[in-house]
């Protein structure tokens, strides 16, 4: 190994490192390392003046290898890097040593802060002699683009990308787009009407030439990397032929099932076996509900009403599912969230109690196109005198839901609003821990509901019971709360009760997760590479996420973080090439002798065997850098760039060199 | 936990896109663990091998966690599982080169739980603290020295 000249640059972070760790004692010690050329500390590496501390020694000290003891890595390697770079040094031969999350953030003691930062820096320090210079590899970039639920988030981000002339293929698991927001009659603060809005993105969509609409269908699986994703999607049989349906809607007239609860009024109003699910949808096909139809069901429908209704023959008992195989570029996660199911908090009654309804359910009694004409009604089709809403429910508490979702307070006023509107004379209590206004114009709703006449109450619900202790409150409900303000124990009778309830992730955001190749946070929710600096990216390059499946979000954060994704994607899909890291494996056919071992283990059949060389070898565009045949192998044949077994062995002897 | 004064030296193999992260956020919440851990990265916790641990122990080390992404969490399918299949294996193997139990330690740590992470090592550190030092590279010393004691002086 030649001689090496390398430079050791530590950074301060202002007081992130600085105020914990020693830097001038880490720098001076630094300094007396083997091949360590010289060792300077800066105050903020990452700026440009710490950038061209590494440029200038390349040039005029001729150091020929680089670290720098800063941040992580995933923060500013790519940094360094290019730095390295311009100054004319290959970039692989710049490491860095995390001793900021690893080391000046995590430790309380200062002086053994400062020996565990000289132990990251040594083993880095000894590695860097057996760097060798690398090249990233550059691949091909699919322009075209996937994006996963088409509630307003995908809805939006396929819209945006279209409009930059890149293909899309929206995949949406329900028989229609929309999401929750399609369900909505108004939306706050502005209380304009969410059809209105919405409506017209939903069948811009449709007709868009630039997507291409998957619904009713899902993705199975998922290979690929950066650019170059390969997807299954397998779309469900509708059972009816959507080329000649026209979405007149004759057949669910006809359908003898008419009362199957509809699960976008929320099982309030019914829908027949074969169905559409609200007027708008788009597409605007029929599907039938093969648990329901009895002719898919049982074999025996004796009319089969639906054929003789439908006039252009669309129906299709023998539709099988279909698999799907797509090439895209980038992705889109927008699957959303789900209500949190309100029958968990068993005192409130949820599904005992008559007239105790979630906000999803409320949303659909006042909407025009529901289950009730927009007429809020109970249950025996009366209006309600009194109607108490419960924030929190699911939210904010140890036992369900630490995190606050939201939206809640926000949509609890929108409620209020619409019960003052449509019942002047319905007294409404809010029930809040905090009133939660954070956002544009949101404060100023909650002011003008307080003029409106509404009850805020400030206090946890304890109980909703039917157990009536007086004469006002025979036959009706009566929630049970403190008051905190006043300091008295409430109870007040009501004949509607709304949950707020928070929201959740979707109940397989898990198992989707795993399908894409990228995790979820502790809450559920999808995870996003960097809280602040990276909210729509993934750790795996090319996959974004935008919309409540990040975390709850009002509808106006969900457009911009939608937005946020597609210009991420743009970014992306717009090239034709794509650099990714040259850390993967290669193996000597001369050392290899064929047993085959390392072919079954890799995860992305990146290996095959060579029969003439009786070797094995790498397919360099599939393999994706894990090291698992490196591992496997008992002679050592195959190495990893970047992960040599030397460099491993350095950096453990420069750990604990210390 | 046991104040015997002593302070093991620990090696972390931490795979780069679940446990290194989540090592990152145990920093950005400020959590506080013992300083005896050195990280050290690799892609996948499926690139980490015998050699390394062996190499790990033999340098001073006092235990090794292995950290890798929760099963059917791995970036590279299932890299992790081949590290869940090969560690019994591994620890078989040390045992019969006379390593007590309880010094390597495997752990699915996501890139979502600093929390654990911090916790883990904590733990860790005071298991080994326990158990005292392991002083192999003391040994090799030894045993090199009274091979060719010209190597060791040198
Ligand atoms: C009761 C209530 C009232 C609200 N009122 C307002 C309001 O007035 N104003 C406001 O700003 N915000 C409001 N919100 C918040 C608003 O609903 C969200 O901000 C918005 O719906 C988020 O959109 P999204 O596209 O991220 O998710 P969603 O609307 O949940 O859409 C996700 C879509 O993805 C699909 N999907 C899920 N998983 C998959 C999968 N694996 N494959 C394919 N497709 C999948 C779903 O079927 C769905 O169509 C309210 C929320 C609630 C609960």
């Amino acid at each position: 190994m030649a001689e090496e000249k390398i430079g050791v640059y530590i950074c301060h972070c202002g007081t992130n490192i600085g105020g914990k760790v020693d830097v001038e004692e880490v720098t001076k010690w630094a300094a007396t390392q083997p091949n360590v050329a010289v060792a300077r500390e800066y105050k903020y590496m990452c700026s440009d003046p710490g950038q061209d501390l590494i440029k200038n020694d390349i040039k005029e000290l001729g150091i020929t290898r680089a670290v720098v003891a800063a941040c992580s890595p995933t923060m500013h390697e790519p940094t360094f890097r290019k730095a390295a770079s311009d100054g004319g040094l290959n970039p692989y031969l710049l490491q860095m040593a995390n001793i900021r999350e690893h080391c000046s953030w995590v430790t309380i003691d200062p002086v053994a802060a400062t020996a565990k930062a000289k132990r990251i820096l040594s083993a880095q320090i000894h590695r860097l002699p057996l760097n060798e210079p690398l090249e990233p590899i550059e691949v091909p970039v699919n322009h075209d683009v996937l994006v996963v639920g088409g509630g307003i988030a995908g809805i939006e981000a396929a819209l945006k990308l279209s409009a930059t002339g890149k293909h899309v293929t929206l995949v949406e698991r329900n028989p229609s787009i929309g999401g929750h927001m399609a369900m909505f009659d108004k939306t706050f603060p502005t209380l304009d009407c969410a059809a209105c809005i919405l409506t017209p993105k939903m069948s811009a969509l449709g007709k868009d030439p630039n997507i291409t609409l998957m619904a009713y269908s899902e993705v199975e699986y998922v290979e690929g990397y950066v650019g170059n994703f390969t997807v299954k999607v397998r779309k469900k049989a509708r059972y009816v032929n959507t080329d000649i349906c026209t979405g007149c809607g004759a057949c669910q007239e006809a359908c003898v099932v008419r009362k199957v609860k509809s699960e976008f009024d929320q099982g309030l109003g019914f829908r027949s076996a074969i169905y559409i699910p609200f007027a708008q949808a788009v597409p605007l096909r029929a599907t039938i509900d093969p648990a329901k139809c009895l002719t898919l069901s049982k074999g025996k429908c004796k009319q089969q009403t639906c054929v003789s209704a439908c006039g252009p023959g669309a129906i299709d008992f023998e539709q099988k599912d279909e698999v799907v195989e797509l090439d895209v570029g980038a992705i889109i996660m927008a699957t959303g969230f789900e209500l949190w199911d309100a029958a968990q908090e068993t005192r409130y009654g949820y599904g005992r109690l008559d007239n105790v309804i979630t906000s999803l359910e409320f949303e659909r009694i006042s909407n025009a196109s529901g289950p009730t004409g927009g007429e809020i009604v109970c249950k025996n089709g009366e209006a309600p005198k009194s109607v108490v809403i419960l924030h929190c429910v699911g939210s904010r508490d140890q036992n369900y839901q630490e995190f606050c979702s939201r939206v809640c307070c926000m949509y609890s006023l929108k409620f209020s609003h619409l019960i003052k509107e449509h019942l002047p004379e319905t007294e409404v209590y809010e029930l809040y821990i905090d009133m939660r206004c954070f956002g544009k114009n949101y404060e100023e709703f909650y002011r003008r509901l307080m003029d409106e006449g509404v009850n805020f109450v400030r206090g946890r619900a304890a109980e909703v019971t039917d157990v009536a202790l007086s004469p006002d409150e025979e036959g009706r409900l009566v929630v049970k709360t403190e008051d905190t303000l006043l300091g008295i124990v409430r109870r007040i009778p009501a004949d509607m009760v709304i949950l707020s309830a928070g929201l959740s992730p979707a109940h397989d955001a898990k198992e989707v997760s795993q399908i894409f190749g990228f995790g979820c946070s502790a809450n559920g929710f999808y995870l996003e590479r960097h809280p602040k600096l990276e909210p729509v990216a993934t750790v795996t390059d090319g996959i974004f996420i935008a919309g409540c499946c990040q975390y709850p979000k009002d509808i106006p954060d969900t457009v911009a973080q939608a937005g946020a994704a597609a210009a991420g994607v743009l970014g992306l899909v717009d090239n034709d090439t794509v650099k990714v890291e040259p850390t993967i494996s290669y193996i000597d056919p001369e050392k290899c002798s064929g047993c085959h071992i390392c072919v079954g283990l890799c995860p992305h059949n990146a290996i095959q065997y060579n029969e003439e060389k009786n070797a094995a070898e790498v397919i360099e565009a599939a393999c994706k850098g894990c090291g698992v045949c490196v591992s496997a192998c008992g002679s050592n044949v195959p190495q990893q760039r970047g992960y040599l077994d030397v460099q491993i062995f350095a950096e453990i002897e420069g750990a604990l060199a210390v | 936990m046991s104040d015997n004064g002593f302070e093991p030296r620990l090696i972390g193999f931490l795979c780069r896109w679940c446990s290194y992260n989540g090592a990152d956020l145990a920093g950005t919440a400020r959590l506080k663990y013992p300083p005896n851990m050195v990280p050290i990265k690799t892609n996948c916790s499926g690139r980490v091998e015998p050699t390394h641990i062996m190499k790990a122990f033999a340098d001073g080390a006092d235990g090794v966690i292995i950290a890798g992404c929760h099963p059917g969490d791995c970036h590279y399918i299932n890299g992790n599982y081949r590290t869940a299949g090969r560690y019994p294996l591994m620890e078989k193997l040390l045992e019969q080169l006379g390593l007590e139990h309880g010094r390597v330690r495997l752990e699915w740590v996501s890139a979502a739980e600093g929390d654990k992470f911090a916790r883990v090592v904590g733990e860790f550190t005071e298991e080994i603290r326990a158990l005292g030092p392991l002083g192999w590279s003391e040994q090799f010393k030894d045993e090199a020295a009274a091979v060719a004691p010209e190597a060791v002086t040198a």
